[in-house]
């Protein structure tokens, strides 16, 4: 019964975030941004004269019915993987992206593994 | 045997960590966008700064190699390279496009007046949003184009003697 | 005049570091159970000298003598006279010496408080210590020497960064360096521990007061640095995943991790190698940290001025730390027999240990990976907000149910499990999170879990209060540092999905409107002050629904020493939402650049961390009367 509720109460949830409408954040898509000329900022926290530019840029690019992932790429490929606070799945990013699961999985593992010595024993 | 295998490589693993940290000391961190270097340049749509028409790649197609150059008047190391520019405009295989940047066209005007216009076609981007389509991010800023649009060489900041050369070495060799 | 004073007492320091290093070796030799007078003598002159040097370099700063190179760069005779005293602190070198002073101190503190322990263990622990101090000691004179002379000398220094004109930042480096520092003693006790073989229960006992220490002080330390960020940088963030924030982050997955292994450790004389080398990793992870951030590898909004020599120098140290406590562990790692029910409090506390480790990994990894693409790839990336959110953020939800069933369980072996609260409790953290979605606004379906795990353990912990309040029997340090930890979840959710922001361009006399807000820029004015001119805006916010008119004052600001522009956030922070504008100019145009923000419980999330932080220092106080 109890199970029943909490089940009932999560698609419940569920409904009313799928409700909600998709669109694209531009203040998302700058803080995501490195401002190039300045230290560790991102272009939604600069003042600088090239953020502004950027901004002006993404915000056409999103009139255009730009994605968010098409900006992304369209700034990559001029200014390279630098200008983007979360990189690329790719070749060189492959071990960014899986060590820290496989650091989890083999915490997980490790600990599993105490127990089951313990068992055998 | 296996423990010493494995204490073996939580050494060596150690010491690749150091040995990237001791490199990366001396390595200069400065960013730029030689990436783009090998590029072919797309979707260029330049406004005239005078005239009323557009500037595109086709433009770039005439020439042997474009040297596109990214200038304001209120912009201090452009004074800088000027004299260079005028320099490399006497160069036959080069043609010379200065993109004004987020200027006011009066200065613009004096600016060229009082040093020269080196510039074989002049175009304006008022906002700076053309800018980042070429991967600018300060200027002065100049790239290096060939006939087939593809980037020979980007140039961040003010564009010095020994670019001079290498530029016309690069021009010359056709 | 200064100068040669400090240089003298830094030297002599040195001589002091040595003969008591000799000192100690030849104590180890005599017979006898207590540690000889002479040694408590010279560890107490020790502290003296480096106290006395400590207020020369402060004494350069307020007289300013400017003949003094690090008071040249870094004040300026018109500088009140606060930020001159926090001015000391606020530089490389002086930073350095503040580290080597608190160094010195605590391994003061130690000899004293750890009478009743062994005496190889403590005077190994005192070798090491010094051998660190010797190690700063060496770093400061002849690397970052803060008494370094300039001829001729100037009249004026260059005064210090107006962004590092705050008090938040004055008392930020004190806090994080007594968590930073801190944890050298038990990287100390942990190198003697194992050079003696000690007892695994003695060697917590000895060093659990210094791990709180250290955690308290590190954990407001990050809340000192996060504060200023949030009102200094102008940004409207109070955590942005930079390299250095997350160099002060990572001692302190370290020390939580270390801070609950070790209780294990106490109880069930358990986990005795795996505590080892949390205390070990601990203060490696401090050291790295310093490195990262003062060697300039990385690009940081805190750039230290970069030079690749300091930066050689702790590499060296930092290796030899390394390379000493590996080895060691090596050589005296043995197995040991884990008796380990998986359903008892050693299970829950193991899981905290995995969860920390996993943090560790992720943001460890995410702050070196630059330097290794760059290295080894010649490629550039930048690792951000975006990466750390997306990777923590899910493990987070289910890190906070553990954090709920731990404390609920016991010792050794658990007997049974109340199932019916548990689901209760469940029922009642989604009804309440649907509450919140029906009453104000939908959000992401991860911010839903992480809304309902957070109050899941809220309501946990405030049950277990209500308990202590009944039997006054558990203990209050532990309740109170969890349900702050869920409140800090609870409160950092709410913030990020009901916060509004805008950014907009608006003239003098202009007005913007969106959603229930608008915002009239009234009127701009010029100002000199003491040390700075400012341009400052006047700006009237109004929310059509519930009649609210605030006004406020953002500013520009135009520093003559060092010449500088910051932009200065004006914040009306209240008890439910903070209001946030930070206005700048926009170059040859009328126009300036406006960021409006709507910041809900920002308080809460300061107090919420002030309150984790207060948990160790109530666990402090009952130790130490349980002691004494």
């Amino acid at each position: 019964m109890k199970l029943k509720i909490i089940i009932y109460l999560i698609l419940l949830n569920f409904n009313i975030v799928n409700a909600e409408t998709n669109s694209i954040d531009s203040n998302n898509i700058f803080k995501n941004l490195r401002c190039l000329i300045c230290q560790g900022q991102s272009v939604a926290d600069s003042n600088s004269e090239f953020a502004q530019t950027i901004k002006l840029v993404v915000k056409d690019q999103i009139k255009n019915g730009k994605s968010e992932s098409e900006i992304y790429d369209f700034l990559v490929e001029k200014y390279g993987e630098w200008i983007v606070y979360k990189p690329p799945f790719n070749k060189v990013n492959l071990l960014l992206w899986l060590l820290p699961y496989l650091a989890f999985v083999s915490g997980g593992v490790i600990i599993f593994l105490l127990f089951k010595k313990r068992f055998n024993n | 045997m296996q423990k010493k295998i494995i204490k073996s490589f939580i050494l060596l693993f150690i010491i690749f960590i150091i040995g990237v940290f001791f490199i990366s000391l001396n390595k200069n961190s400065i960013y730029d966008t030689k990436g783009l270097v090998g590029q072919k340049i797309t979707n260029v749509q330049l406004d005239h700064f005078s005239k009323n028409k557009m500037i595109t790649e086709k433009n770039f197609k005439e020439n042997e190699f474009t040297l596109i150059n990214f200038w304001a008047s209120w912009c201090a190391p452009c004074r800088d390279e000027h004299p260079i520019l005028l320099k490399l405009n006497k160069e036959k295989n080069l043609k010379m496009l200065g993109v004004n940047f987020k200027d006011n066209k009066k200065n613009a005007k004096n600016f060229l007046i009082e040093l020269g216009n080196p510039y074989d076609v002049l175009a304006v981007d008022n906002q700076g949003k053309q800018s980042i389509n070429f991967g600018i991010y300060g200027i002065p800023e100049s790239i290096l184009i060939n006939k087939d649009l593809i980037i020979i060489k980007k140039f961040i900041g003010p564009i010095f003697e020994s670019d001079y050369e290498y530029i016309k070495s690069i021009v010359r060799k056709k | 005049m200064l100068s040669n004073i400090g240089n003298t007492l830094l030297f002599l320091n040195i001589l002091l570091g040595i003969s008591l290093i000799y000192f100690l070796f030849q104590d180890l030799g005599n017979k006898g159970k207590l540690i000889s007078k002479n040694i408590y003598h010279i560890c107490l002159f020790q502290s003296t000298l480096i106290i006395i040097c400590f207020f020369t370099l402060i004494a350069a700063f307020v007289v300013s003598d400017f003949s003094i190179i690090t008071v040249y760069q870094n004040s300026h005779s018109l500088k009140p006279f606060f930020y001159k005293i926090s001015g000391t602190w606020g530089n490389h070198e002086g930073s350095l010496l503040l580290w080597a002073i608190i160094l010195t101190i605590f391994s003061y503190f130690f000899l004293l408080y750890s009478k009743s322990h062994l005496r190889d263990y403590r005077i190994y622990s005192l070798i090491v210590q010094n051998i660190l101090i010797l190690g700063f000691l060496f770093f400061l004179l002849f690397n970052s020497n803060p008494f370094s002379v300039i001829l001729p000398v100037p009249q004026e220094g260059l005064g210090l960064n107006p962004i590092l004109q705050d008090p938040a930042l004055a008392i930020h480096p004190p806090l994080l360096y007594i968590g930073f520092v801190g944890s050298s003693i038990y990287f100390s006790a942990a190198i003697s521990s194992l050079l003696i073989n000690y007892d695994g229960r003695l060697f917590a006992k000895s060093i659990k007061n210094w791990v709180l220490i250290s955690w308290s002080f590190q954990t407001l330390g990050i809340l000192a640095g996060s504060i200023w960020a949030y009102y200094e940088l102008g940004w409207g963030g109070f955590w942005f995943w930079d390299p250095v924030e997350n160099a002060s982050l990572l001692p302190w997955f370290a020390m939580t991790a270390l801070l609950h292994s070790l209780m294990v450790l106490e109880k069930r004389n358990l986990f005795y190698f795996w505590v080892i080398i949390l205390c070990l990793l601990t203060f490696i992870l401090s050291v790295t940290g310093t490195f990262l951030v003062r060697s300039g590898i990385l690009n940081s909004v805190h750039t230290f001025a970069n030079d690749p020599s300091r930066g050689l120098y702790i590499l060296v140290f930092l290796s030899l730390m390394i390379f000493a406590s590996v080895i060691l562990l090596f050589n005296k790692f043995k197995k040991s027999n884990y008796n380990l029910n998986p359903n008892s409090k050693e299970t829950f506390i193991l899981v905290n240990n995995w969860f920390m480790i996993f943090y560790l990994i992720t943001v460890l990894l995410g702050t070196i990976y630059p330097i290794f693409t760059e290295v080894l790839t010649d490629y550039k990336v930048s690792v951000g907000p975006p990466f750390y959110n997306s990777v923590i953020i899910p493990i987070v939800i289910l890190f906070l149910f553990f954090m709920s069933l731990g404390p609920q369980t016991q010792w050794i072996k658990n007997n049974s499990y109340n199932l019916n609260l548990m689901i209760k409790i469940l029922i009642a953290s989604i009804l309440i999170n649907f509450a919140i979605i029906f009453l104000f606004k939908s959000y992401s379906l991860i911010s839903n879990f992480i809304i309902i795990s957070a109050l899941f353990l809220i309501i946990y912990s405030l049950r277990d209060l209500y308990n202590l309040f009944k039997k006054k029997k558990i203990d209050a340090s532990r309740i109170v540092s969890h349900f702050a930890f869920g409140a800090l979840v609870l409160f950092i959710g709410l913030n990020h999905n009901f916060s509004l922001e805008k950014d907009f361009n608006l003239k003098k006399g202009e007005k913007r409107e969106f959603e229930n807000y608008s915002v009239k820029f009234n009127n701009l004015q010029l100002e000199e002050f003491k040390n700075y001119k400012a341009v400052i805006g006047e700006f009237e916010i109004n929310n059509s629904q519930n009649n609210l008119s605030r006004t406020l004052y953002p500013e520009i600001r135009i520093y003559q020493s060092p010449s500088t522009i910051t932009y200065e956030a004006s914040i009306r922070s209240g008890l439910l939402k903070d209001y946030y504008i930070t206005m700048s100019n926009i170059d040859r145009s009328d126009y300036y650049n406006i960021k409006f923000q709507k910041k809900p419980f920002m308080i809460w999330i300061w107090i919420s961390v002030i309150f984790i932080s207060l948990g160790g220092f109530l666990r402090l106080f009952k130790n130490a009367k349980k002691n004494y």
